[in-house]
């Protein structure tokens, strides 16, 4: 495809992250929906958005599944189709990459794809719980293995191959907090320190509390159109010119490496080669850091240093706002937050942004290409997107 | 060794209540699958013959967990690790009364049959866990002799 537009992203809506207490994830999704509605007046909502994919990974927070149609319904977009996907923490990943295969087969002109996670009213016990259901069931979660537990599991193996370091893993949390401190809607507006974070209590050894994202509440969603009708809504449209998607092994323990997640790599070089894009050519990324390992993993597989580099490459400060790469500008899963379903589309959010030049405080100067890194479970799931500025 | 039973997780659990480790292999291409499957992921075959596995292994990767689900918090802190048995077969599960200074990459390990039981109910079927393999006797018997410990 040689880098042509597949897609081009309109709008784009975000609903505050954090802690939304007495609100249903109906209701955080019209948050969001409602401010991509007001970035696009030249976009009638009834009329010209056709279809609808969500992101929403688990019914056991709310007791409520059928969440296409019920978001659909409180987004004020009935009676359109409107269907949920569930990849885990990229369940709105793969709510992109369906509108994206809907626009580029015809069948919707303009679609809406978002996701949506209301978390924080349950306790930290019974989220566990929820989250390594998106582990193997038989081999992993009865065996008392955690979501954390699988990420430690890398992380020891990465520590032990290439010498990477709890140091290292913790600067990573360090720059996300600098990030998110400069985003509005991030769920955590401070920063911290390295020492801080070090010292944090264990979760899963060797992941300590600053290690892992936070459990959040928040939607996010883009409208995506075909890049030949994107100037009837905008005139700074952003265009997809790569979408990768790829599956893997639902155990972890099934895999040939525990320190790269091959879906990530394959979804990676997927969407490098439909976009005819390097690694080094990306200016901004979001990147799935569920735990600080899997920021530095990412930066491995998705070309960015080599296999085994990226605890200098953090340490090196290369990926902070201001430098060479600069990666989740947003605050990321780590200080923006993890509302699981809505991260996908929340990191398309922070795309639009920085590639519109809206992104205020924590703007990439001359941002033209950017990638998002969304990862389902412990890598069963990964999709990448590339973007391009029409700047 | 074959049986008649149906190659299923379920089955591959009955098993371990029996003590026995047991794999599915593929009768036409060879490949052997822990956890035991329906089709084979290689050549799509349907035929297996059961086949029992050592149980000893090396240490691939390791964790503590200190925050566990609810059905396991009784025991929190807990090892658990990713363990290559003998034949190249991987497997998950926790380690039995481990420390985190005790854990080393490459360390031997052999499975210990439904002993890591929860306090709650769930799981209800029988389960493993692996423990050091060179055991506490053997090794007062190494140090009496004046021999370095060895963790084999």
């Amino acid at each position: 495809m040689n880098g042509k537009p597949l897609v081009s992203i309109v709008s784009a809506g975000l609903s505050k992250f954090g802690k939304q207490e007495g609100l249903y994830a109906r209701e955080l999704f019209a948050q969001a929906v409602k401010e991509a509605f007001d970035r696009c007046p030249r976009l009638e909502p009834k009329r010209d958005i056709k279809a609808m994919f969500v992101g929403h990974m688990g019914e056991s927070y709310e007791h409520q599944g059928h969440t296409g149609s019920t978001v659909a319904d409180w987004a004020g977009l009935l009676n359109i189709p409107a269907t949920r996907t569930e990849a885990a923490c990229a369940s709105s990943g793969a709510a992109l990459r369906s509108g994206i295969y809907a626009v580029l087969s015809g069948l919707a002109d303009v679609v809406l794809v978002g996701g949506v996670e209301k978390m924080t009213h349950r306790s930290t016990a019974e989220v566990t719980e929820y989250l390594a259901m998106a582990s193997d069931y038989p081999f992993e979660q009865w065996h008392g293995i955690t979501f954390p537990g699988l990420y430690a599991l890398m992380a020891t193996a990465h520590l032990h191959d290439y010498g990477t370091t709890e140091r290292q893993m913790a600067m990573v949390a360090v720059k996300n907090h600098y990030h998110g401190n400069l985003n509005p809607k991030a769920h955590m507006q401070k920063e911290i320190t390295v020492e801080k974070a070090l010292s944090s209590r264990v979760v899963a050894s060797p992941l300590k509390l600053y290690d892992c994202s936070l459990i959040t509440d928040g939607a996010s969603c883009v409208i995506l159109t075909k890049p030949e009708q994107a100037g009837k809504f905008t005139d700074s449209p952003v265009h997809i010119v790569g979408s990768g998607q790829a599956s893997d092994t639902i155990g972890l323990y099934e895999r040939k490496s525990f320190t790269s997640l091959l879906s990530a790599k394959l979804a990676a070089n997927t969407a490098y080669g439909m976009a005819a894009v390097k690694p080094e050519e990306v200016d901004v990324a979001e990147i799935h850091d569920c735990f600080t390992i899997s920021e530095i993993m990412a930066y491995e597989d998705l070309g960015f240093c080599a296999a085994g580099d990226g605890g200098k490459l953090i340490e090196s400060g290369e990926t902070r706002l201001g430098r060479g790469i600069p990666v989740n500008t947003s605050g990321g899963l780590k200080a923006k937050g993890h509302p699981v379903g809505a991260t996908g589309t929340a990191q398309a959010y922070e795309m639009y942004l920085q590639l519109t030049e809206q992104a205020d405080k924590r703007q990439v100067k001359d941002a033209r290409v950017g990638l998002t890194h969304n990862v389902g479970g412990s890598g069963a799931t990964a999709t990448v997107h590339i973007y391009r500025s029409a700047l | 060794m074959s049986t008649q039973e149906p190659f299923t997780i379920e089955q591959f659990y009955k098993f371990l209540g029996q003590r026995k480790l047991m794999a599915g292999k593929c009768t036409r291409c060879g490949k052997i699958h822990l956890p035991p499957r329906p089709l084979c992921d290689e050549c799509f075959s349907q035929e297996f013959e059961w086949t029992e596995v050592s149980g000893k292994g090396k240490l691939l990767t390791y964790s503590i967990i200190h925050v566990a689900p609810q059905q396991f918090q009784g025991m929190a802190p807990y090892a658990v690790g990713i363990i290559k048995l003998e034949n190249g077969i991987k497997i998950p599960g926790m380690i039995a009364g481990a420390t985190q200074e005790q854990l080393k990459i490459g360390m031997d390990l052999t499975i210990d049959f439904g002993t890591c039981n929860t306090a709650q109910p769930w799981p209800q079927w029988p389960r493993y866990c692996f423990k050091r393999w060179s055991s506490s006797s053997k090794r007062k018997i190494r140090q009496k002799k004046g021999s370095k410990t060895e963790f084999r």
